[in-house]
């Protein structure tokens, strides 16, 4: 066993680390509270190659490997949730989908361009009477010739006003119910096809978080990611993917209240000592660095998994159920150490709470995690394979 | 045009007073190591003009294996090639005189950059005893490149409050400040080929010089005073004023 990173994954954390402090971090509080998004981001980001970091060369992406996706989205969410959940939804439920699904003609013509950056996505699966419950959800589709036609409502969906690629989720055949559902990637500027933003959220202000529209979109059959009826599998395991992204991301907004405690504990004096001298401040701390620990471990385990190509959607449940909420505890934590500087914006830590509790609710809530994970238990579940696996790394295919 | 920058693997500075003086006298150093930060900006001139003016960029150092990570530094930048000369004893002059055998012995490098100081050493004299060596000309606070041609340089130096616009042949030694551009971020595709070449590495021998033994000897390290900080109030501007301007703050 061994838990040392190599060179690759030092030189990437190392970048995205400063890249995470230099461009990210001085700025990101402003766009929060201007509730604004941070576009000038993305083309900075697809500079590096994050957009597409662990996509094959031969699709435009970076080439480099699962862990890799992992130590950036650790490094992002340090600075700011929502610049991690621009990956997770971007990269992990949209362009590794199609990695994952797509034919080879979809891999050139819509990955290529997500993978370099030159095209932003999102994903839509959640609607307004459809959450956890995936299979309640109503939108429909119509097959029509060559050409589907969408009709419905999603909610709640990341980068829905930013992306100009949206994969969707609808019912082609509402009767089978969860084996009734398609995926679908729209294109922005289809007729019929409208976004708008969601205000008054209690986090990720600088994220963009909104609804899709589709009034009769028409969707040409060669969009159509995977087959009639595979769209439920091909959600879940998207989500596979972007779950280990939100677990690594966790860890780093775990990291970054820590730093802020660690920091502010050894500053403040009351009853003529720092309160870090406090047995009860210091119990505080010490719950954070063991949670970010393990929190690590269980997202390294995850992208090691991935690396081999090995199912792991138990351990990727775990991995974000254990960190999200590992991450609202040690932001309250941290809230509590800062006392009322902790519960203004001036110290930045209220921001992590408010963008931690998003985390414990999307991607599946900690309630839809518990219960996975007592049915892995109990072992009523066990995962068949995909007609389309997650293609293990294999460096040489990756960098040709 | 060819390019080769002088690095070196120095303490991160934000980890300089975790430093004892024991550990400084041993060399032994057990915090973090990151590319000497003038050092970055020396890559970046030169990657970017041989961007701007064609040719290509090699990077060098003189370390101990660590320095590796120096050089994959250097090429997830852009550097093409790195060499490694193994040596922990030289001092800034046996530094200087391995870089110059190493550099004759590459018999095409027209211009080496270096930065302008290392936050260890803090001597700045690695660029000047390195063209002294050689028998090249040597600029240092170079601020600015303006013009690059198959045989010359033209750049802006900063002496003092000076700005002196300067033309020198190549080959040549550059010793740059900051003002010369923020270093860019690697990227992920270059890391990953960064990460991977194998680095060819020299020894004094391989250069057919000798060991250089130091001429400078460090009898005592110890830490600078702590400096004294202390609350001053002022009951009017301008009296505020005239403390920064007497303490060049201003
Ligand atoms: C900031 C943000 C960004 C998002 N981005 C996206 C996106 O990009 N794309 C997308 O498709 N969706 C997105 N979502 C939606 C998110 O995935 C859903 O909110 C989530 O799946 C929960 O669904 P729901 O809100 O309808 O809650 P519900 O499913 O209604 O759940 C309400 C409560 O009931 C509990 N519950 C539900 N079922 C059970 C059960 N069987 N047993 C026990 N408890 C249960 C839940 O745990 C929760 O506590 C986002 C949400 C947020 C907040």
């Amino acid at each position: 066993m061994d838990f040392a990173f190599i060179t690759e994954h030092e030189m990437v954390q190392k970048t995205v680390r400063d890249f995470a402090e230099k461009e990210i971090r001085p700025v990101i509080g402003e766009y929060d509270r201007e509730h604004k998004y941070p576009h000038f981001l993305l083309p900075k980001m697809a500079e590096l190659g994050v957009m597409g970091i662990c996509i094959p060369v031969r699709y435009g992406g970076a080439g480099m490997d699962y862990i890799s996706l992992g130590i950036v989205s650790e490094a992002l969410e340090w600075a700011d949730a929502s610049v991690r959940e621009t990956i997770a939804v971007h990269l992990a439920l949209n362009a590794m989908t199609v990695f994952q699904w797509g034919t080879e003609e979809q891999k050139q013509r819509l990955l290529a361009p997500l993978a370099t950056g030159a095209k932003v996505g999102c994903f839509g699966l959640t609607e307004s009477g459809a959450g956890s419950d995936v299979a309640a959800l109503k939108a429909t589709a119509r097959k029509d010739g060559d050409d589907y036609i969408l009709d419905g409502e999603k909610m709640w969906i990341t980068l829905a006003d930013v992306a100009d690629y949206l994969l969707v989720f609808a019912k082609t055949d509402p009767a089978k119910k969860h084996r009734g559902i398609t995926a679908f990637m729209l294109e922005r500027g289809m007729a019929g096809l409208s976004t708008g933003a969601i205000e008054d959220k209690m986090g990720v202000w600088a994220s963009n978080t909104g609804w899709i529209a589709m009034n009769a979109v028409r969707v040409p059959a060669r969009n159509r990611i995977g087959e009639e009826g595979e769209g439920f599998k091909v959600a879940m395991s998207a989500l596979d993917n972007a779950r280990y992204t939100v677990a690594a991301g966790a860890s780093g907004g775990i990291r970054a209240v820590m730093e802020a405690s660690l920091r502010y504990s050894q500053e403040r004096e009351t009853f003529g000592k720092k309160i870090a001298e406090h047995q009860l401040v210091q119990q505080m701390l010490a719950k954070m660095a063991l949670n970010y620990d393990i929190a690590t471990l269980l997202w390294q385990r995850v992208g090691w998994l991935k690396n081999q190509g090995v199912r792991n959607t138990r351990e990727t449940s775990q991995a974000k159920w254990f960190a999200t909420e590992a991450a609202w505890e040690a932001a309250s934590d941290a809230v509590q150490i800062h006392g009322a500087y902790g519960f203004s914006a001036e110290y930045g830590v209220e921001r992590y709470l408010r963008n931690a509790k998003g985390a414990a609710i999307y991607e599946g809530t900690t309630q839809i995690h518990q219960l996975l994970q007592a049915t892995y238990a109990l072992g009523w579940r066990r995962d068949k394979p995909l007609r389309c696996e997650l293609p293990a790394y294999d460096p040489e295919y990756w960098q040709e | 045009m060819k390019y080769l920058v002088c690095v070196k693997q120095a303490p991160d500075t934000a980890e300089l007073p975790k430093v004892k003086a024991e550990e400084a006298a041993s060399g032994e150093l057990s915090i973090q190591l990151v590319v000497n930060p003038w050092d970055e900006h020396a890559l970046e001139s030169a990657i970017q003009s041989s961007e701007d003016y064609g040719g290509s960029v090699g990077v060098i150092t003189v370390g101990g294996e660590k320095a590796i990570d120096a050089l994959r530094s250097g090429l997830a930048m852009g550097c093409a090639e790195a060499t490694l000369i193994e040596d922990t004893e030289a001092d800034a002059w046996g530094v200087a005189t391995l870089l110059a055998a190493a550099i004759e012995q590459m018999g095409d490098v027209d211009l080496v950059f270096t930065g302008q100081l290392t936050v260890d050493g803090n001597s700045g004299m690695v660029p000047i005893a390195l063209a002294r060596k050689l028998g090249w000309p040597v600029l240092t606070g170079v601020a600015k490149i303006i013009e690059v041609t198959d045989d010359s340089i033209v750049v802006e130096r900063v002496v003092g409050e000076a700005r002196l616009t300067v033309k020198t042949q190549a080959p040549a030694v550059l010793s740059v400040i900051k003002e010369i551009g923020e270093p860019r971020y690697p990227t992920f595709i270059k890391i990953r080929k960064a990460a991977r070449v194998k680095i060819p590495t020299l020894t004094a021998s391989d250069l057919g010089v000798d060991a250089p033994a130091p001429v400078v000897q460090m009898d005592n390290y110890r830490k600078p005073p702590a400096r004294d900080a202390h609350v001053q109030l002022f009951d009017n501007a301008s009296d505020l004023v005239d403390a920064l301007l007497a303490e060049k703050v201003l």
